[in-house]
């Protein structure tokens, strides 16, 4: 239940109370709830749980974790 | 997928698993938290993957199997009534009550939905102000901002009709829980990457200090877990009892504030009870005074109920990494998902449902 997925955010309602919006998860569009993301843009890769985005993806942070693995395995090989 | 198939890829995962071969010197055991990682766990064959010295015991993360059985024959009683459309999360229908479930309800003429948010019960109630709409609001961390939305919501649009029937419980106090125990062999903790988007994971930092206890802020995905794993195993090799975050691509140190904002408005923390466990202390979420209106224990007048738990279910132990699924002599022959006699077996964060679905059958000794 605590099953959260990351989608990218491809239209944002702020005219309504609380903020909605539209996420793509590979193609599938859901209607999500964006109050509680208040820096999300267009384009912008968010967390979603049950109907609502609840953290911002970092794609810097996620470009590191994999590059670290990398690494890792250069070192194994040398 | 964008953020997913990344962390699925087989050679870093075959990388990390040398990396966790070369580094564990001694057996250790490690708890991950959350249910959705055990059944990436399991179902992905990491367990058997890793060394011998390293065990993995499966942590209490799973909202549905940890909803006291009270609650559950409370939600039976309510769904019951003629009046109610009552609304749930889909895992919730089939948990075993002390007589029946909500689809035995379901089955039986109530109106009982599955809904995908709380703000789809919202709509319902929107939709239906003939009738009284309910909303079981189980959930950790993760889900608690939602379902504070919801009534919050409820509460700006003057609902009357609307309601939750709330067990929100804490990940922090439950792993003091387990720590605290003489029978504890949990040596360090996966904390659960979802929870920590929303909390944070500063107040992780004095339980690890406290208890000695490194603790990796893990996420979901196969190549996310065995990271956690390899950063949890270095740290007891080298004799360290930090709290890490794995799981920098979503989680920051102070959490989501906009969402613990709202969860404060509308939540206070209480003494909840956890199925198979007992009481914790302030391990849990109730409304606040000011939305008492939209707490259905107050809306609904709900006779004392007599819970009656399976005498051979031993999810207690399980979710509290004492015992693994197949220790249980139900395991797959009373009990299966077809004829649940506890939690853990239903719900798709359920330890008992991974090992059983996952062919873990033969591990029986
Ligand atoms: S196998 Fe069934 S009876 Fe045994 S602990 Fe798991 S849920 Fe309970």
């Amino acid at each position: 239940m605590c099953l959260a997925i990351p989608g990218k955010v491809i239209e944002i309602n702020a005219a309504v109370s609380p903020i909605m919006g539209k996420v793509s998860f590979g193609g599938i569009k859901k209607e999500v709830c964006l109050e509680l993301v208040p820096e999300v843009k267009i384009g912008s890769y968010v967390i979603v749980h049950v109907g609502f985005a609840i953290s911002m993806m970092d794609e810097e942070e996620a470009q590191e974790t994999l590059k670290l693995i990398n690494q890792m395995n250069d070192l194994e090989n040398e | 997928m964008k953020y997913i198939d990344e962390y699925r890829d087989a050679t870093s995962a075959e990388k990390l698993i040398n990396q966790i071969r070369s580094v564990v010197t001694h057996p250790w055991t490690i708890m991950e938290i959350c249910g959705g990682q055990t059944h990436t766990i399991v179902k992905s064959g990491i367990d058997d993957l890793l060394p011998s010295d390293l065990t993995l015991v499966h942590g209490p993360g799973c909202p549905v199997c940890v909803t006291p059985l009270e609650l559950i024959d409370k939600a039976v009683a309510i769904a019951s009534r003629p009046d109610i459309i009552f609304t749930s999360f889909g895992d919730m229908l089939r948990v075993p009550g002390s007589e029946k479930d909500l689809l035995t309800v379901k089955a039986a003429g109530g109106d009982v939905r599955i809904v995908y948010s709380p703000l789809d019960a919202l709509k319902l109630a929107q939709k239906n102000p003939e009738k009284k709409i309910v909303f079981f609001a189980v959930g950790f961390e993760t889900t608690a901002p939602a379902n504070a939305m919801s009534v919050w919501q409820a509460k700006q649009l003057g609902l009357k009709n609307f309601s939750i029937l709330c067990s929100h419980v804490l990940v922090p106090p439950a792993m003091e829980a387990i720590l605290s125990s003489p029978l504890n062999h949990v040596q360090g903790f996966l904390a659960a990457g979802h929870v920590c988007t929303v909390m944070g994971y500063e107040e992780y930092i004095t339980l690890a200090s406290k208890y000695h206890i490194p603790i990796v802020v893990t996420g979901f995905e196969p190549v996310d877990i065995l990271q956690g794993i390899l950063m949890t195993v270095k740290q007891l090799e080298e004799g360290h009892a930090e709290v890490e975050n794995q799981y920098t691509r979503a989680v920051r140190r102070e959490g989501n504030r906009s969402a613990q904002e709202l969860m404060r408005k509308v939540f206070e923390t209480t003494d909840r009870s956890w199925r198979g466990i007992g009481i914790i202390p302030k391990s849990g979420y109730r409304l606040r005074d000011e939305f008492a209106e939209f707490d259905a224990e107050n809306v609904f007048d709900i006779a004392a109920i007599h819970t009656q738990e399976s005498p051979l279910c031993i999810a207690g132990q399980v979710m509290q990494g004492f015992k693994k699924p197949h220790d249980c002599s139900a395991f797959g022959i009373q009990c299966t998902p077809e004829h649940p006699l506890g939690a853990p077996m239903v719900s798709s964060e359920g330890a008992c449902a991974a090992y059983f679905h996952y062919g873990k059958m033969n591990y029986r000794k």
